[in-house]
């Protein structure tokens, strides 16, 4: 948000240029998702029949509920894995000269931009039964039959914690870059360890970053449809896949608004509590 | 950092966050760097390292008349969403930018909500919408559903670049008797350039990219490239996927430096 109070009539431009969008956003996006919420509400296929019958069948279906469950489980996986990994990287980041920095971002910036299909097929060739990390652990003997790795939860987690690794990486790189370098020498220099000073100053001063960072990584991998669908393969499933089997190749349209409309409210409760914790934790922070 | 008194303690933190953080960008890089490799097999199969090298695959790519027409597909839905992402959200981005009024905070958090939302839900209201109507899938359904969830970037980097403009530019140009289309066009214009290709860039790479709407919003005459990958991986692990792989992660990383010199898309992103 602009910081300057300028006077108003130079500075800034008529809400009404927004409009065009905002009709956009209003036919296209908005219209739909009512009327997903509409048809959700319906008790037959055909939809002709008003009723909560859909939310009643996936909130007393333990498969239903399953699913949802181990959803909302991978994403909490997939982000507290990227947390532990992207963390370094930025602290590093802020340690190293610029050509370094330069690289360091390139290097996180190319799985953001390269295709998904990609990302996730180099891990199937990684995770394979043939291919790398099995084909090292055999050839230096530490295991005679393959291992498997594709098509379990152990993989999908791996897999998306890179491909959603850069979600997590940038913002916690500019929160560490407002942090105060001086904060951290004081720390130093009253007698605390580097540990200590990390724990007590330097990672309660970023918590605006990893809360930033958190709340895309979840996002985006509980809905990551084809890392999950090609990763973990048909014996696991998760919400998207679940809703485009429902819409798609069973075509029952109301139950998949409902599947939908969970998903949604799932994905917006989280992002809901991660802004709350993120209006906390500036007003502790204060930075 | 205090150099002076390097304790055991100081180093070991050190060397466990550079260690921890050069694993992790081994991670995030070696997938790529494995798939370039593999594309060059001589063999049938994914087996890594290669039995041997050749650039079969690629001719075998350059033969695959589906893919090619998936990619077309791709490509033009990918141009136009970009170009009516531009033209929407530039315009959007100067009307909420600059004034913070509860209108323009609801309408940010309206205009950036697809980034959040699971696009797969959308994709499917899109579809149940355009079947109401009557509109049967075509290039211009695709459009439509790619530039609701490719227009955030563009209106998020050109805020974030109209937040950078000083306002003393503005008013003095207008103090010299500028009018305020001149002053857009002379002024705003040229300096929040780099932002605004910076997000189109973005919104180009997520639309070519997109699978979640393009799922619902597609059929056989308008296949997808990402979607046809996916179909082949599904099917059979073809090693012509792997040569397609290597030649967009090289599209990729020429377009990254492109776009790293003439927007400094680094800094864009972690400021």
């Amino acid at each position: 948000m602009a910081a300057a109070s300028a006077p108003r009539d130079v500075t800034s431009y008529g809400i009404g240029l927004a409009l065009p969008l905002a009709l956009f956003f209003l036919v296209f996006f908005v219209a739909p998702l009512v009327q997903l919420f509409v048809l959700s509400l319906h008790n037959d296929t055909a939809g002709t029949l008003w009723g909560i019958g859909q939310y009643v069948h996936f909130l007393t279906d333990p498969f239903s509920l399953g699913v949802l469950g181990s959803t909302l489980l991978l994403g909490a996986e997939v982000t507290a894995l990227s947390l532990v990994l992207g963390f370094p990287i930025a602290w590093l980041y802020h340690r190293v000269g610029s050509r370094a920095q330069t690289l360091i971002i390139l290097i996180v910036l190319l799985p953001l931009l390269t295709s998904v299909v990609v990302r996730t097929f180099a891990w199937i060739v990684i995770l394979g039964r043939q291919g790398i990390i099995n084909a090292t652990l055999q050839s230096i003997g530490v295991i005679d039959t393959p291992l498997r790795l594709l098509y379990t939860q152990f993989g999908v987690v791996i897999a998306l914690a890179q491909v959603q690794m850069p979600l997590m990486t940038l913002p916690l790189i500019t929160a560490l870059g407002r942090i105060d370098m001086n904060l951290e020498d004081a720390s130093c220099s009253l007698g605390a360890g580097s540990w200590r000073t990390f724990w007590k100053v330097v990672l309660p001063l970023s918590l605006p970053g990893i809360i930033a960072g958190c709340t895309l990584t979840y996002a985006a991998s509980i809905t990551a449809f084809i890392t999950q669908s090609l990763v973990g393969g048909g014996q696991m499933l998760f919400m998207p896949m679940y809703l485009y089997q429902q819409a798609s190749t069973l075509q029952n349209w109301p139950f998949a608004s409902a599947i939908s409309i969970i998903f949604l409210l799932a994905v917006l409760a989280v992002v809901t509590v991660f802004n709350m914790l993120g209006r906390l934790s500036r007003g502790y922070g204060g930075a | 950092m205090s150099g002076r008194r390097r304790t055991w303690e100081a180093v070991s933190f050190e060397l466990v966050m550079t260690a921890i953080a050069l694993i992790a960008l081994v991670i995030i890089i070696a997938p790529s760097l494995v798939v370039i490799i593999v594309s060059f097999t001589s063999g049938f199969s994914l087996r890594f390292p290669p039995p041997g090298y050749s650039t079969r695959w690629y001719v075998e790519l350059w033969n695959a008349w589906q893919l090619h027409f998936a990619a077309r597909n791709s490509f033009v839905v990918a141009l136009w969403s970009t170009g009516l992402s531009i033209v929407l959200g530039v315009a959007a981005a100067l009307a909420i930018a600059r004034s913070p009024t509860l209108a323009t905070r609801l309408l940010d958090s309206l205009f950036m909500s697809p980034l959040v939302l699971p696009a797969l839900a959308f994709g499917l209201s899109a579809l149940m919408l355009f079947s109401l109507v009557g509109m049967p899938v075509s290039l211009l359904t695709l459009v439509i559903g790619h530039t609701v969830v490719c227009v955030p970037y563009v209106v998020r980097n050109t805020v974030a670049a109209l937040a950078q403009l000083e306002p003393t530019l503005l008013e003095s140009s207008a103090a010299l008797g500028a009018s305020r289309s001149y002053t857009f066009r002379r002024i705003v214009l040229p300096l929040i350039r780099p932002g605004v290709i910076a997000g189109a860039f973005i919104a180009f790479m997520s639309s070519f990219d997109n699978v979640p709407v393009s799922l619902f919003l597609r059929d056989a005459a308008t296949d997808m490239l990402p979607i046809r990958m996916w179909q082949d991986l599904e099917g059979k692990l073809d090693v012509t996927i792997a040569a397609l792989s290597g030649v967009l992660i090289i599209a990729t990383v020429a377009l990254i430096a492109i776009m790293e010199r003439v927007t400094g898309l680094s800094k864009r992103l972690t400021s």
